[in-house]
């Protein structure tokens, strides 16, 4: 068992409120992840789920206990941290087995415990080197393993990928999916990657400035962003934003007025309807089209490229008034400073309001 | 297999407390249990360093011979105004407390001539030793090894060639001048006692100038080489305005110690011949432990009236820290 | 070529190609002083290994001798040999049977049967290296000795021991706990290194009389247990070891007690070592309170053991150097060791 609920947790340091009454849940055996841009409160959130931090307010419930007074130690989690803090005068096989002494374990379990983590890790003959003759990979393994041991309820992640190159971090990723897999236990996960929350979630919690922006499954978040800020933080390269004022209301949705542009139609529909209001429409650079669209009379503009990055399998094409990014399939012919037309599909269109919340979408 | 049994008895005796801290762990929240681990150091401290100072204070104003406060007959400021008692400060056979006095203008000659000297000398073998020297760690090594060795090794040393038929007569007889009772003239034995004491310290404040030199960047010293400067003047205008703060540190640790110079003294010459190397501590040691009569009181209100120049010392030194801390800015 | 290379380096000083006056006077300057510096010690240590007869010689020859005897038939004990260095006799070795005013009566002893008389003065001592090793063999033997050797030992290495512990755990929480009132026990024990322990020496007496501790090595060793410079040294060195280490402790179940003892102490090696260093040469050096708190002969340290030698009216020298060479070994031996640990440890910290 393994399940986590976080009703209305606040955490203050001093006057300054960094997490403002957080609630979510997290059924047993879920891999979630926690993101967000630094210095959103996502660290202190899984310091406060461990224990290493004192909850100012509200409840964190671990099964069917209430832990805001339990001791880190008998939450019966097991963290990896950033930096591994892995005990630098202490093997590999010490560094594991640490905890497991801690607890009283007899020796012969505690022998038998490492090597099968050691095994699932491919550490066997690591187990007598000291963590700094290891290199980067196998310290961060070596950390997992340390976790794996205790056989915890609950396995909490913080940014365990960041010290890692590009290669290593696809190839790690790759791994912890398949510990999910193959452990079944519940793992919570921060990172400020959205691409590691977008690949190995089963959730994934938004959070930016203390407060849950959104909770749901990846490409829920990806297709249906409850907020400005999700659909900018989601999905790579960001989302294209356009700002501009409601128009009409024209039956199957909102007409928006882009400055210098021209109108664009939507399928949103305004909450409160008052034409004149400022709103942002929001198409993911993968869902601009290059060239008008031959059907539809609505919603083609035009730009001038100021940037081509090419990239082989697809390009993405920059272009100034309106700043637009496009994603192209295979390969563009075209270059800078030239006038190119686009369509911005009706389906596609988000639209935020003044707040930044999406307006609702009439059916097609 | 030793350092394994080593490491097992290690871990058994520090697995003691294990059980007593883990309670108490579970009542102190919030780091509280920073206290018991502070507790035993802050014990001693309070025992005999904290309780001292106040009781210092008590035994200053009572008189007698007793050890024990409660049997000390409580006379005020009779032992500061009896220390005091002068007709002519400059002369101590005229003060209720000569031997006080012989002290004080003792400790003030001693602490002239040696902080000087070793300021002069340490700064010359630092300078000298941040040279490109071959063989600077043996020749840093040499200078600061007195320093390590126990001041009643130094007096023994020195006491050795300083004897009747020492080495150092020896040395005189083949240069073909007279013998000299060294440490029973009072003028030698004084000049000794400054000798001595900076041949043991010297290699300490050594070191530290020898690492203030080398904090100074060798681009300083390369631009002054570009701009032509002689080395007078480099030495005037980079060298020592750069070491200054260390040399003020050097200068008042030097002070600090002086004031309390006793060990090596009280081996070589036993304060004497007389009083001519008699300085302060060894009052307070011959008041307090060494006479027939231990006046405790006594001692303890020349000990305070030391504390006083210390203090004021102290203070020096802190300025002194801040400036190098500026100066490191 | 090789030698070639000696001189290339001699002269390299200072990126110049030639050695100028001051080059010169450096050197001069530094092979004057291991000449004050370190002959003293070395004659103290070339003089312990003279037998008593050798001591009192005036002037002192450099190295350990004693005068070679020879038996000559016809004289019940071996006579000392002399050398005649002028009159008819000059050259030869003549041994000594009596000497009566300023002329001797000598003897060859290849010719035994025929007596000489010389002049004092026109002849000198013949006489060969000999080492008087029976000044240390003797020590442990005579005044108790050993027991000196083991209350310093005892005293440095108990003393050291529960610095390095009672130290180690203030600094700990020092810098790796926040508690009310941590600041004002930090700026007191920092305040404390400004108390010269000479200050509170009779009250200091009168606090270990009243705890039993004179006369017992213990009155030596738990007063300075509680070091300030070993505290603030441990402090700055804990301080950087990161807190993630404390923290995955603490989630591997360990108590406070054990993260402080399998964790930090391990980790801190390196300034406990310093500080053991700096632990040794204090206990084993120290002089004023030992001699205030110990006043039996049977309690004394090393240090003690040899100022009250040297005031006895009939002091044995040959001992009493011997005695101090024994003294100085052991803190030699360390600092031959450990040279860098010791002058780094002082140039970084400022402290002895």
């Amino acid at each position: 068992m393994g399940s986590l609920s976080l009703r209305s947790v606040v955490k203050r340091f001093g006057d300054v409120v960094v997490i403002h009454g957080v609630s979510f849940d997290v059924a047993d055996g879920e891999f979630v992840v926690f993101v967000g841009p630094s210095g959103c409160g996502k660290s202190t959130l899984l310091r406060m789920v461990c224990g290493l931090e004192t909850v100012s307010d509200g409840e964190v419930w671990i099964d069917d206990q209430m832990v805001n007074t339990v001791p880190a130690a008998r939450r019966g989690l097991a963290l990896v941290f950033q930096s591994y803090a892995l005990y630098p005068h202490m093997t590999v096989y010490q560094n594991m087995a640490f905890g497991l002494e801690n607890l009283g374990m007899p020796k012969p379990e505690i022998v038998t415990r490492v090597a099968e983590a050691a095994r699932m890790l491919k550490l066997e003959t690591y187990l007598r080197r000291k963590p700094t003759a290891l290199s980067g990979g196998q310290r961060q393994r070596v950390a997992i393993g340390r976790a794996i041991v205790r056989e915890p309820r609950i396995f909490l992640f913080d940014e365990p990928l960041s010290n890692l190159d590009a290669e290593l971090r696809v190839g790690m990723r790759a791994e912890l999916s398949e510990l999910h897999r193959r452990l079944k236990t519940t793992m919570i996960y921060v990172t400020h990657d959205q691409v590691e929350a977008m690949t190995m979630a089963d959730k994934i919690v938004v959070l930016r400035d203390g407060r849950v922006e959104q909770v749901g499954p990846p490409l829920e978040l990806y297709n249906h962003p409850c907020n400005r800020f999700v659909a900018g933080f989601i999905g790579s390269p960001r989302m294209n934003f356009l700002e501009g004022r409601i128009m009409v209301d024209g039956g199957t949705g909102i007409s928006v007025e882009i400055p210098g542009l021209g109108m664009v139609r939507t399928l949103a529909t305004p909450r409160t309807g008052d034409p004149g209001d400022s709103v942002t429409i929001g198409i993911r650079p993968e869902h601009v089209r290059t060239g008008h669209s031959a059907g539809v009379a609505v919603n083609n503009l035009s730009g001038v490229v100021a940037h081509v990055e090419q990239l082989g399998g697809l390009s993405y094409v920059r272009l100034d008034k309106p700043d637009v990014t496009l994603q192209v399939p295979g390969q563009t012919p075209l270059a800078f400073g030239e006038a190119t037309a686009i369509h911005l599909p009706i389906e596609d269109i988000h639209v935020f309001d003044a707040a930044g919340l999406t307006l609702p979408r009439r059916p097609l | 297999m030793t350092g394994r049994l080593a490491a097992a008895l290690f871990g058994a005796i520090m697995n003691i407390p294990e059980r007593p801290m883990r309670w108490a762990q579970n009542r102190l929240r919030d780091g509280r249990l920073g206290w018991l681990f502070v507790a035993p150091n802050l014990a001693v401290f309070a025992i005999f360093t904290f309780l001292p100072i106040l009781i210092d204070f008590y035994y200053a104003g009572t008189g007698g011979t007793a050890l024990l406060p409660s049997e000390r007959p409580w006379i005020g400021g009779e032992n500061f105004a009896s220390l005091l008692d002068c007709q002519n400060y400059l002369d101590p056979n005229s003060c209720a407390r000569d031997q006080f006095w012989h002290g004080v203008w003792n400790t003030l000659g001693f602490v002239t001539l040696q902080v000087s000297l070793m300021l002069l000398f340490s700064l010359l073998t630092a300078l000298v030793l941040n040279r490109e020297i071959i063989g600077r760690s043996f020749f840093r090594a040499v200078f600061f090894y007195p320093v390590l060795l126990s001041p009643v090794v130094v007096a023994l040393i020195w006491k050795w060639i300083l004897q009747r038929d020492g080495l150092l007569n020896a040395g005189m007889l083949g240069l073909g001048a007279d013998p000299v009772n060294w440490l029973l003239d009072a003028r030698w034995a004084f000049g000794w006692t400054v000798f001595v004491s900076i041949w043991a310290h010297m290699g300490f404040y050594t070191l530290i100038l020898l690492a203030g030199l080398q904090a100074i960047p060798a681009d300083i010293y390369e631009a002054a080489a570009m701009d032509a400067a002689p080395a007078g003047r480099v030495f005037r205008r980079i060298t020592l305005p750069l070491l200054m703060p260390s040399l003020v540190v050097v200068l008042v640790l030097g002070l600090i110690r002086a004031v309390q110079i006793f060990d090596e003294v009280y081996v070589l010459t036993g304060g004497g011949p007389g009083t001519a190397t008699t300085y302060l501590v060894q009052f307070i040691y011959n008041t307090g432990f060494a006479s027939q009569v231990r006046q405790y009181g006594l001692a303890a209100a020349a000990s305070l009236l030391l504390a006083g120049v210390l203090l004021i010392l102290t203070l020096v030194q802190l300025r002194g820290m801040r400036a190098k801390g500026d100066a490191r800015g | 070529m090789r030698v070639g290379k000696i001189a290339r380096t001699l002269t390299a000083t200072r990126g110049r190609n030639h050695w100028d006056w001051t080059d010169w006077a450096s050197y001069l300057y530094l092979c004057l002083g291991v000449l004050v510096m370190f002959g003293p010690v070395l004659w103290l240590g070339l003089s312990s290994l003279k037998s008593p007869t050798g001591l009192i010689e005036f002037p002192p020859s450099l190295l350990p001798t004693e005068p070679i005897r020879v038996a000559v038939p016809g004289y019940p004990a071996p006579l000392p040999l002399y050398r005649v260095t002028k009159g008819e006799h000059a050259g030869q070795t003549l041994a000594e049977i009596r000497r009566i005013g300023l002329q001797a009566t000598m003897v060859d002893p290849v010719v035994p049967g025929t007596t000489i008389r010389v002049p004092v003065e026109d002849r000198a001592k013949v006489t060969r290296v000999h080492v008087a090793w029976d000044n240390y063999t003797d020590l442990l033997g005579k005044f108790a000795f050993g027991r000196y050797l083991w209350n310093s030992v005892f005293i440095t290495v108990v003393a050291t021991i529960i610095t390095l512990l009672v130290n180690s755990m203030a600094a700990f929480a020092l810098s790796k706990y926040h508690f009310p009132g941590r600041e004002p026990i930090f700026l007191m024990m920092l305040a404390t290194l400004m108390i010269p322990p000479t200050i509170i020496l009779v009250p200091n007496y009168l606090i270990a009389a009243t705890l039993g501790l004179t006369d017992n090595p213990w009155g030596v060793i738990w007063p300075a247990v509680a070091t300030p410079t070993g505290v603030f040294l441990l402090r700055q060195y804990m301080l950087t070891l990161p807190d993630d280490l404390l923290e995955a402790a603490r989630m591997d179940n360990a108590s406070e007690w054990r993260i402080y003892w399998r964790i930090v102490l391990p980790l801190s090696a390196p300034a406990l070592a310093v500080l053991a260093i700096f632990s040794v040469m204090w206990r084993w050096n120290e002089f004023l309170w030992p001699m205030v708190v110990l006043s039996r002969g049977e309690s004394f340290t090393l240090p003690l053991a040899l100022n009250s030698f040297q005031g006895e009216l009939t002091t044995q020298w040959n001992y009493l150097l011997a005695m101090t060479i024994v003294t100085l070994i052991p803190v030699t031996v360390i600092f031959a060791l450990l040279q860098r640990y010791i002058t780094q440890g002082i140039a970084s910290a400022g402290v002895k």
